[in-house]
């Protein structure tokens, strides 16, 4: 008997299970292959924009990916730089080698956590809660708990061309009964695709007619917690080409056979991660597209194409990769696919990631809609957490859209639903200005300590960079600019305006042309430089930050208009039908939830809100 | 639907007829066993029948009774409407009789507020309502009628998706930062974009701006020292015009002491401590009085004496309007010149000899541009708080063309836009703010 089991070794498989072992939850995790832990069967990079935040904020929270991140990469980077720092992340290029290996010996090294080789079909359900779970073979394991993290591995097909596959990634054996079950016990499932492109062998490329990209002359990590484990001159490059007309006319002429166009396909796929024929289809008027050349691993010889995702017969991408530049010989190590696989519908999940329909039955990552080894893992963390709350009483861990991208997240799939895989993007934050890659551990690392996630150690060091953030802050608000001499020289040798009168240096950096470099020419600040960055940022951006927060308080005080459990949406006369049906799906928390629900319109709101003030006097 | 409610409908005072609207989920069968008549509850919709109005055998009224049934009303409910024949007293007595058998009175603006909540108005149009209600002169109505059929709507929301492209584009260079498709929004190239969307809220505003003068009218205050001539110059004004002068409370805390209408606009002149009373004691509080009024005014006239050197008190007036919009009035011109004034935009005339006056008007029509009202083409913003809210947009677009010279990096350009973009939302309906219901319907009129 498990307090809980966690269903799928994939990133959310993993945060869950670690993070519920660590809170002393015995915890299982079953998985068909335990070779495929943390297995990354697309691309080799962790982060990107907006999901190198979320790394960051699961590293705040106490997860793992942040840290096993920045032992298994060989190029990092910091994207956005130049676009402000709202929406600056990281993303790093990560072996595929040892990002599984480094994570399952952090899941070996946890207490209280068992892993256990095994396909789940069903589920054990009475009185529609779940008592654990049957294997293919028939054994079945009891647990208090189970937290479903299956990703693509639920009826897998794998496509190329009109071949048509059960299976999952690397044609590893799928789950051919769960999601029929998860139906029978009366949940929504839908059909979803997602693609990946070829890979190559790296001697049959020919580099010299490509563009490198390098990685990042300034040292990074994801974890809050580590130091960078890498040297800067050893990162691997990884290469830029282009499309052309040729690689384009190939496409056109076999578009047919393609399983997405030649309707082999049923599952839904991402619109911002279209295969290179939708690219061509889509975009008929573009000469060329842009496609990246990456390293899988410093282990093995096989290269990533990033960009050239398609499911076109093998023969046909053959001459696909053969027209392009530097690929003329190449070699495909493995061909392109589509994969479809079966999801649950979100909106029948609980902000905590628990089922509406199966009590102490929780979801994560693809199998709830999503892509992303980060959002995945985001869930299986929140996942783990709540599963161990659930247990001992205590209410769920549920952020908001002000105080993570997880927040926004898991209130986008459980308010909106989605009907193709849904990535983060920044601009799904309405307040991403707060939401930064800097800032994850002063916005969640205390809410980890009270979750139990964060130990009183990693808690003492955020409440020292706080205070030290707020010291600097003074110094600087303490010390006016000396118009000495020796002073005026550096401003012109940073070809700087020289200020007619003192200032303070809190309001010298305020100007958007003064960095916190150049402050530290003008007085010693001895610190490290993340910290340093936090100041600028705060002091700089001080107004918009401001602003920030009003809207905050806006959204906050719709969020505070609890909408009653027991609500009867039938009551409420003159909500439109299409309102009254979502209201009635989605049953939203707050005034606040159901104004983001679409197909809930301003007239709904007004109508809900006089609804809840004379009935409840909310 | 609703709670049924009745009020009247039609304005007060003596007509011939006065309408009743009774809407909501109960309107027929409620109504029904008052009426002598066809059993209405039979009747198909939207059909006039004539009988009377009976309680406890008694025959109130002779009406004829217009039965609507939802959802093709105008608040979407089923909708009765009672044409009463009597006069006020008998009007009164029938919903009297009406609220005696459970209909309740309805609250101002109620009607409107429920085709708007049941989706028949957008929010716009649901303002204009009000006031088509409440439109005077006949450019008014037209305005009105525009901006109620969503014209208004539909030129915000052509600006609004002006920015929502830049928006877009600006996220897909954050969001896809190596994808080199998109355009790269720099600070080189938003400023042209930033530009053409301010020049799109300018033209709204000014747009705005004819609105507002046709719907509001243009507040003019008559200032001046005791016995220079200020009453009898709003008297030669309005007398000469045969204006309604009428002691009407406006939304302000002004009592407008008459009214003209020049080109189509209403000029309501603003009472300045009753300088229309020939009272000297009256007439001595005038120039406290007048500095305070000058804020709240459109347009001042200020009227001084030939016949008289500058005082204290004129230099006074003079440097506190100096920057309003503003008219010199030189009266007494059969006097002896004495004033020693060089001002521009002055009128010399004199009140008693109605010399002067056609000048004066002229002088208005020029400062206010009323020759250029293009009244066939009223698609024009007018209320307060769709003006309110487009000029926000505007600052917060200039706030981000401000920044973009600061070179302040473009993650915080896009708050800036964004906003606007949320502000505009809100004028048509589309970003909801639950504050601005209540305010927004607590100024509808009954029965509307």
């Amino acid at each position: 008997m498990y307090d809980l089991i966690v269903v799928g070794g994939g990133h959310a498989g993993c945060e869950a299970s670690h993070i519920a072992a660590v809170l002393g939850l015995k915890t299982a995790l079953v998985t068909a292959n335990i070779k495929n832990i943390a297995d990354m069967p697309c691309n080799p990079a962790i982060g990107g924009t907006a999901k190198g935040i979320i790394v960051r904020e699961i590293d705040a929270l106490g997860g793992l990916m942040g840290i096993i991140a920045d032992k298994s990469h060989f190029q990092i980077k910091m994207l956005n730089n130049g676009k402000g720092p709202a929406v600056r992340s990281l993303r790093a290029q990560a072996d595929k080698i040892t990002y599984p290996q480094n994570m399952l010996k952090a899941l070996d090294e946890t207490e209280n956590l068992t892993i256990i080789e095994g396909m789940v079909e069903d589920l054990i359900i009475e009185n529609n809660t779940v008592k654990g779970i049957i294997l293919a073979n028939g054994e079945r394991i009891s647990a208090q708990t189970v937290v479903l993290t299956t990703g693509t591995y639920l009826k897998g097909n794998i496509l190329i061309g009109s071949e048509n596959n059960p299976g999952g990634p690397h044609g590893e054996k799928r789950s051919n009964h769960l999601s029929d079950n998860l139906k029978k016990y009366g949940l929504t499932i839908q059909r979803l695709k997602t693609g990946t492109p070829p890979r190559i062998k790296k001697e049959s490329i020919d580099f010299t007619k490509m563009h490198p990209e390098n990685g990042d002359d300034k040292y990074y990590t994801f974890s809050f917690d580590t130091k960078p484990l890498y040297k800067i001159n050893d990162q691997q490059k990884c290469y830029l080409i282009y499309t052309n007309e040729n690689t384009h006319n190939i496409i056109k002429e076999n578009l047919d056979k393609s399983a997405m166009y030649g309707g082999y396909v049923t599952g839904i796929g991402p619109r911002y991660c279209p295969s290179i024929e939708d690219k061509i289809v889509r975009f008929a008027d573009k000469p060329r597209h842009q496609l990246f050349l990456e390293p899988e691993s410093l282990y093995y010889d096989e290269w990533y194409l990033q960009g050239f995702s398609t499911s076109m017969p093998r023969d046909v991408q053959e001459k696909m990769v053969h027209s392009l530049p530097g690929l003329e010989n190449a070699i495909i190590t493995k061909y392109a696919y589509a994969i479809e696989y079966d999801a649950i519908d979100p909106l029948q999940m609980k902000p905590s990631l628990e089922n509406k329909i199966i009590e102490n039955l929780f979801t994560a990552g693809q199998i709830n809609g999503t892509s992303g080894y980060e959002e995945a893992a985001a869930q299986g963390l929140i996942a783990g957490i709540n599963a161990h709350h659930k247990i001992k009483g205590v209410e769920p861990l549920i952020l908001k859209r002000n105080e993570a991208y997880i927040g926004v997240l898991i209130d986008d799939l459980v308010t909106k639903g989605t009907k193709e895989p849904y990535r983060m993007l920044t601009s799904r934050a309405e307040f991403r200005l707060l939401l930064r890659h800097d800032n994850a551990d002063l916005r969640l690392r205390e809410l980890g300590y009270k979750h139990g996630t964060i130990d009183k150690v990693r808690y003492e060091k955020l409440t020292t960079k706080i205070s030290t953030i707020n010291n600097i802050k003074n110094i600087l608000r303490n010390t006016n600019l000396s118009l000495s001499k020796e002073t005026k020289e550096k401003f012109t040798q940073a070809n700087l305006e020289i200020p007619t009168s003192s200032v303070s240096l809190y309001l010298l950096l305020k100007r958007p042309e003064i960095s916190i470099d150049f402050i530290k020419e003008l007085i010693p600040l001895d610190y490290d430089n993340d910290i340093l960055e936090e100041v600028e940022i705060e002091i700089k951006y001080e107004g918009y930050i401001a602003k920030a927060y009003k809207e905050v308080e806006k959204m906050l005080k719709l969020e505070e208009k609890i909408i009653p459990e027991d609500i009867d949406y039938n009551d409420i006369l003159n909500l439109a039908s299409e309102a009254r049906q979502k209201l009635e799906k989605i049953r939203p928390k707050s005034l606040g939830q159901a104004a983001r629900i679409s197909g809930v319109n301003p007239s709904d709101l007004s109508i809900l809100s006089v609804y809840l003030k004379k009935k409840y006097n909310k | 639907m609703f709670d049924t409610i009745c009020a009247i409908s039609t304005s007060r005072g003596i007509g011939a007829i006065s309408i009743i609207r009774v809407s909501g989920k109960e309107a027929l069968t409620k109504v029904a066993p008052l009426f002598d008549g066809k059993n209405l509850l039979e009747v198909p919709t939207h059909t006039i029948h004539y009988g009377h109005i009976v309680k406890d055998k008694e025959i109130i009224d002779e009406v004829l009774m217009s039965v609507m049934r939802a959802p093709k009303t105008y608040t979407k409910e089923d909708i009765v409407e009672i044409n009463t024949h009597g006069g006020v007293a008998t009007t009164k007595k029938v919903l009297e009789v009406l609220i005696e058998n459970g209909i309740r009175l309805a609250e101002p603006g109620e009607f409107t507020k429920r085709a708007f909540l049941n989706g028949r108005l957008d929010l716009t149009e649901a303002e204009a309502v009000e006031n088509l209600i409440n439109s005077g002169t006949d450019l008014e109505r037209k305005l009105a009628l525009n901006q109620m059929s969503g014209k208004v709507s539909n030129k915000i929301k052509k600006v609004r998706d002006i920015i929502v492209e830049l928006m877009a584009n600006i996220e897909v260079n954050i969001d896809f930062p190596e994808y080199e498709d998109a355009l790269v929004i720099t600070l080189e190239n938003l400023p042209p974009k930033l530009e053409a969307i301010k020049k799109e809220l300018e033209n709204l505003l000014d747009e705005a701006r004819i609105g507002k003068l046709i719907e509001q009218g243009i507040k003019v205050a008559i200032v001046g020292r005791p016995n220079v001539g200020k009453s009898s110059l709003l008297n030669a004004l309005i007398n000469e015009n045969k204006a309604i002068v009428t002691n009407i409370a406006g939304t302000t805390r002004d009592i407008v002491e008459g009214e003209l209408e020049l080109k189509g606009i209403r000029l309501k002149f603003i009472d300045t401590a009753g300088i229309r009373k020939t009272d000297d004691l009256v007439e001595k509080i005038g120039v406290d009085k007048s500095l305070e009024i000058i804020d709240s005014a459109d347009l001042v006239i200020h009227v001084l004496n030939n016949n008289e050197e500058l005082t204290e008190e004129d230099k006074e007036i003079m440097a506190k309007i100096k920057d309003k919009t503003h008219i010199t009035f030189i009266n007494k011109d059969d006097l002896p010149t004495k004033i020693n004034i060089e001002l521009k935009d002055i009128v010399i005339g004199n009140t008693k000899k109605d010399s002067g006056l056609d000048t004066l008007k002229n002088k208005i029509i020029e400062l206010f541009e009323l020759d250029n009202i293009n009244t066939s083409n009223l698609e024009v913003a007018s209320s307060v708080r769709v003006i309110g809210l487009i000029k926000e947009a505007l600052s917060s677009i200039n706030n981000a063309l401000t920044n973009v010279s600061k070179e302040i990096p473009v993650d915080m350009l896009a708050i800036d836009i964004k906003k606007a973009w949320d502000l505009l939302g809100e004028v048509t309906g589309e970003t909801y703010q639950d504050e601005l219901l209540d305010t927004l319907f607590s100024k509808f009129c009954l029965g509307k």
